[in-house]
């Protein structure tokens, strides 16, 4: 095999490089030729490449992501922040947890079974790689028009990874959205969140101090997989290119991540780590830089010692391949015996490849030649970074004006009761029990409520053996509207925050901390570089403004079929935390005979709801106002609330408004609820999206307290009826809707078009 | 008097050893854990075979499994009479092995199947069930991709007459399984294979709803301390 | 009348996690000598008429559209007999 060496690189100067076909810009390969003093070997050029992609360097981004440090709100919770392979949030009693969502949109079209579930692979690595056991996943799902014929290929398909993959892993799945939108077709959005728990002196991070400490390359073989996945597949639009590009799908194996798991936690446990990082995109690429780069500075690496599945793999390739289920560790000489012997209980292939140097140079050997010999961290940190042009795209003050107002409105009880079904049955509104039915909820035994509630809820108390008890939980919720986002980025993202953080806090729990996933289509095109600038900038101020810290995430960029672009669609994790888990509120009516209590304001809010889009397959005006105050105060008093055993059950107002947040709160067990709307117009009070809003129960001896509450943190708490033992929601003035009759539609929907 | 002990068994790829063992605790037992690769059953009174997916249901659930180190000392054990509870990948395991007759297909949805599903105890006459009442209904979660019991005619109608069906599913069949069947016991009685899993409804907090599978682990737990 | 089988396999570059620990669980029940094991489907298509060349093609569309996935695996069309 003939390999482009360094001594070759500096006598053949002139040699023609195919920067530009690996998607290097030509100012960018020169920057390469002048770090080098040379021009780069293939090998470099190879992990230049990749490092400074877009899906590795965030250049387009980082000079907007900025904010999120900048503006980040003081918080004693956060442990480690961005920059790390996922953040940690400290939840008490010794414990914290770390969580992050990234996105795998791109694979998950062009293969949506492998794509979705190596996905999940690599978002669960993130999180072993900061020493935490993965305790769960959730996924927020974006799918074009649900009677499309693509998604009746994509959504199985997705969903049959997630499933696979992540069932097999024993990873409770316990929550998160799936929508459905024509701007999703040819694009859809797969992101998947996971969330781990450690004890908070257990925090591992990606670095290689110690000259002398060995560099050991453990878990699945190397071999072709996704080579120029990474750069290729998440970097450039492939509408008319997918055929081309197929071979470069990865196909993963739950079994050997499964393995890995344990192996990884064991490794943790017998205290043989010093460093660990994850084989993502760009795999040995991006691991050694990264490790190096933070560490010591330098690394000698003999890429031939690279176990392989293929042994015609070049050094090239094998420096690009994303084979999952891989993962880099830097050890001790003392601990490789013991680091191996573990790897070998568990049946996981572990190799010495490198060592860990003080020379500030990542060097890497292919059969005793030099073939890379850069400062790593020229690679891994100091990419190109760019300020995108951005303005207001052409059509924004238009659409703006086109009021929602103007639309006809159902009048008459009638009316509003057939708009009610057909809003409770429509695609992003009904049951999604078709896809969350084939995941898991349960293994691990910790699981207190999954979907459909609000948010996830785990207990935290046995995640480790041994480890000292407490009756703490954590929730979790995922939320985005990229119809609220298209009509104001800004406000868009505050409202997928709000919203996400009111799931959490319906829970009873103290939200936290935030991840977030950015999907958007090209930041070439100044029209959705604003849509982008607007949403960070809408995310960093909310944040703030609520005092939860972004602890980390992920930028999809070149979301886009042709040169049409998704709406944008930031989707935001909350992470929250309950001081006794067992004070959770549960989701929805739980019983007869409690009061039924709305919290917050309602306003005559249309932009964007999901009315609109049922009724009229409209998108116009604004979405509904932000309200972060009262998303603050509602908040507290739910989370007071919980913890003094105040309330029944809870749920969340939003999509579809008080009239879906009604028939779904009778759904989750049958308890039927009469009540009398406050306002003067039905079809708002029934409809309207205004934020900053949840539905309560409460027993009658608790009323008075609870109440009062409400009164001192200046939540308006409106009583709009009883749960009953009916099984009817009767909303006076309307013929009374058996919960069969809501059920039967809200079922029936996904089932209708996916079998 | 110490508490009876119940070895339960991690494979590579089994995933709800932990809820077993903590299952196993919450009746007030011992759960002594047991390693695939091991060939020494500890002397535990009984044995639970947790779910999961063992070498990754890779060729055919349980397939790779079944030869185990510890599965040879398990199987002649099983035969001497040791209680040994399996839940589905566990039954599956059994299946193979055939400690128990039969075999479990992929579901006739094709689909991975997670759901809190309403079963009838048909056989309170094992070691793993006594505390039940004949013909109780109960809620226990069911979570699985192949779980589809089928068995001969001739097999089917002797487990029928012998009333060696254990756990019947009612409702809806999730899965297409022959009869219904969610659960099986061997001729002896004291194996037991059922696709539902108990350890998950064994505390109002967590899990399915109820605790409708904490008699599965009451049971053996009377069984052994009377024994 | 007459049978066409189709098997399919994966590519042989992609990963095909199910014949890896097939292979790693062989050796451990004694055989020996196995360098590799690969795990595919084979389809019996039972035609109404003759295997010509237009059936053929036909089952080549088959397998190409809903047989195999041809993003990540190969066919191959052969009469039995």
């Amino acid at each position: 095999m003939n390999v482009d060496t360094v001594a070759r690189a500096a006598q053949t100067p002139d040699e023609p490089m195919p920067h530009v076909e690996l998607g290097m810009k030509d100012d960018e390969y020169q920057r390469v030729k002048e770090i080098l003093g040379r021009r780069p070997t293939s090998s470099e050029l190879a992990i230049y490449s990749v490092m400074w992609s877009e899906h590795c360097s965030y250049k387009s981004s980082k000079v907007h992501l900025r904010q999120f440090g900048t503006k980040a709100p003081k918080s004693d919770a956060l442990l480690v922040g961005m920059g790390e392979n996922a953040g940690v949030v400290d939840i008490g009693d010794g414990w914290a947890a770390t969580f992050k969502i990234e996105s795998h949109n791109h694979p998950s079209y062009v293969e949506p079974h492998q794509g979705a579930a190596t996905g999940v692979g690599g978002i669960v690595r993130d999180i072993m790689s900061m020493g935490a056991r993965p305790v769960a996943v959730m996924d927020s799902l974006r799918f074009g028009a649900i009677d499309a014929p693509d998604t009746r290929r994509v959504l199985p398909g997705v969903v049959e990874g997630i499933s696979s993959y992540g069932n097999c892993l024993g990873l409770p799945n316990i929550g998160g959205e799936v929508a459905f939108d024509d701007c999703y077709i040819g694009n859809p959005l797969v992101n998947a969140l996971c969330v781990g728990l450690l004890r908070k002196d257990q925090i591992k991070l990606a670095t290689a101090p110690g000259p002398g400490n060995k560099v050991v390359l453990f878990g699945a073989l190397t071999g072709p997989d996704g080579i120029g996945g990474a750069s290729v597949l998440a970097s450039a639009t492939f509408e008319e290119e997918s055929h081309a590009k197929r071979p470069s799908v990865q196909v993963g194996d739950p079994f050997m991540e499964k393995l890995l798991i344990e192996c990884c936690l064991e490794l943790f446990a017998a205290d043989v780590v010093v460093g660990i990082q994850d084989l993502g995109a760009a795999g040995v690429s991006c691991a050694t830089t990264e490790l190096a780069a933070k560490g010591t500075g330098g690394m000698d690496v003999r890429l031939d010692l690279v176990p392989l599945r293929d042994p015609t793999l070049r050094p090239e390739e094998i420096l690009m391949s994303e084979s999952q289920e891989r993962m880099m560790a830097v050890v001790t000489p003392e601990d490789i015996p013991a680091f191996m012997a573990i790897c070998e209980k568990w049946d996981i292939p572990a190799t010495v490849i490198g060592e860990v140097t003080d020379t500030g140079r990542l060097v890497m050997t292919w059969h005793g030649e030099t073939i890379v010999d850069i400062p790593p961290g020229t690679a891994a940190d100091e990419g190109p970074v760019y300020e995108r042009p951005y303005h207001e795209p052409a059509g924004q003050a238009a659409l703006n004006s086109d009021d929602p107002a103007a639309l006809d409105r159902p009048s008459g009880p009638e009316e509003l009761r057939a708009t009610l079904l057909k809003v409770l049955g429509s695609p992003n509104i009904a049951s999604k029990e078709w896809v969350t039915g084939q995941y898991d909820r349960y293994v691990r035994g910790n699981t207190v409520l999954a979907q459909p509630a609000d948010a996830g809820v785990l207990r935290v108390g046995e995640a480790m053996p041994g480890a000292t008890e407490t009756n703490r939980g954590i929730a979790l919720a995922t939320d985005g509207n990229g119809r609220y986002a298209r009509l104001d980025p800004y406000a868009g993202a505050q409202l997928a925050l709000s919203e996400s953080y009111r799931n959490v806090a319906v829970t009873g729990a103290r939200p936290l901390a935030v991840t977030n996933c950015l999907n958007f289509g090209s930041p070439e095109d100044p029209e959705v570089m604003w849509q982008f600038a607007e949403a960070v900038r809408g995310l960093a101020d909310a944040c703030k403004a609520l005092g939860v810290p972004v602890t980390g995430g992920n930028v999809s960029f070149y979301n886009q079929t042709g040169t049409v672009a998704i709406n944008p669609t930031p989707v935001v994790g909350v992470l929250g935390v309950l001081d006794d888990v067992r004070r959770r509120v549960p989701s929805g009516f739980t019983g007869e005979g409690h009061r039924v209590i709305l919290l917050g304001e309602t306003a005559d809010e249309f932009g964007g709801s999901a009315w609109a889009q049922v009724a009229h397959g409209h998108l116009g005006g604004l979405p509904p106002q932000v309200r972060l105050d009262a998303e603050r105060a509602l908040a507290g008093v739910l989370a007071e609330a919980s913890a003094r055993g105040l309330l029944t059950g809870s749920h969340d107002v939003s999509d579809g408004g008080l009239a879906v947040a009604l028939a779904e709160a009778c759904l989750a067990r049958g308890v039927g609820c009469a009540v009398t709307l406050p306002g003067e117009d039905p079809f708002v009070d029934m409809f309207s999206e205004s934020t900053a809003r949840a539905l309560v129960t409460v027993s009658a001896e608790t009323y008075d307290a609870f109440a009062a509450l409400c009164a001192t943190s200046e939540v308006a708490c409106t009583t709009l009826g009883t749960t009953t033992g009916d099984a009817m929601l009767t909303i006076d003035g309307l013929a009374p809707i058996p919960v069969e009759e809501l059920r039967e539609t809200y079922e029936a929907t996904l089932p209708a078009i996916f079998g | 008097m110490s508490a009876a002990r119940v070895g339960v068994v991690t494979f590579p790829g089994t995933l709800d050893d932990q809820d077993a063992a903590r299952a196993v605790r919450h009746a007030g037992g011992e759960a002594v854990p047991l390693w695939h690769a091991d060939t020494d059953l500890k002397g535990v009174d009984a044995v639970f075979l947790p779910g999961g997916f063992s070498y990754g249901d890779y060729l055919r659930c349980g397939a790779i499994s079944r030869f185990a180190p510890l599965m040879g000392e398990l199987i002649p054990a099983a035969k001497a009479g040791l209680p040994v509870l399996g839940t589905c990948n566990g039954f599956q395991i059994l299946c193979e092995a055939h400690l128990l007759p039969g075999a479990l297909l992929r579901n006739a949805g094709l689909h991975y199947v997670c759901r809190d599903q309403r079963l009838r105890i048909e056989s309170t006459d094992t070691p793993w069930t006594a505390d039940y009442a004949p013909g109780q209904e109960v809620v226990i979660p069911i979570k699985h991709g192949e779980g589809r019991y089928v068995a001969d005619a001739e097999t089917l109608a002797r487990l029928e007459a012998e009333g060696q069906v254990v756990v019947r599913y009612l409702g809806s069949n999730p899965n297409g399984s022959l009869n219904d069947i969610a659960g099986i016991r061997n001729e002896a009685g004291n194996v037991v294979g059922l696709m539902p899993h108990p350890e998950h409804a064994i505390e109002e907090l967590t899990g399915g709803p109820g605790t409708d599978g904490l008699g599965f682990f009451t049971s053996i737990l009377k069984r052994l301390v009377n024994a | 009348m007459a049978r066409v089988i189709v098997d399919v396999m994966l590519k042989p570059e992609i990963l095909d996690p199910q014949g890896q620990a097939i292979a790693r669980a062989l050796p451990r029940l004694g055989f020996s000598g196995v360098s590799g094991v690969r795990q595919g489907k084979r389809f019996e298509v039972e035609l109404d008429g003759p295997a010509d060349e237009a059936a053929l093609a036909d089952v080549r569309k088959m397998a190409e559209t809903l047989l195999a996935n041809t993003v990540i695996e190969d066919y191959t069309v052969r009469v039995e007999g």
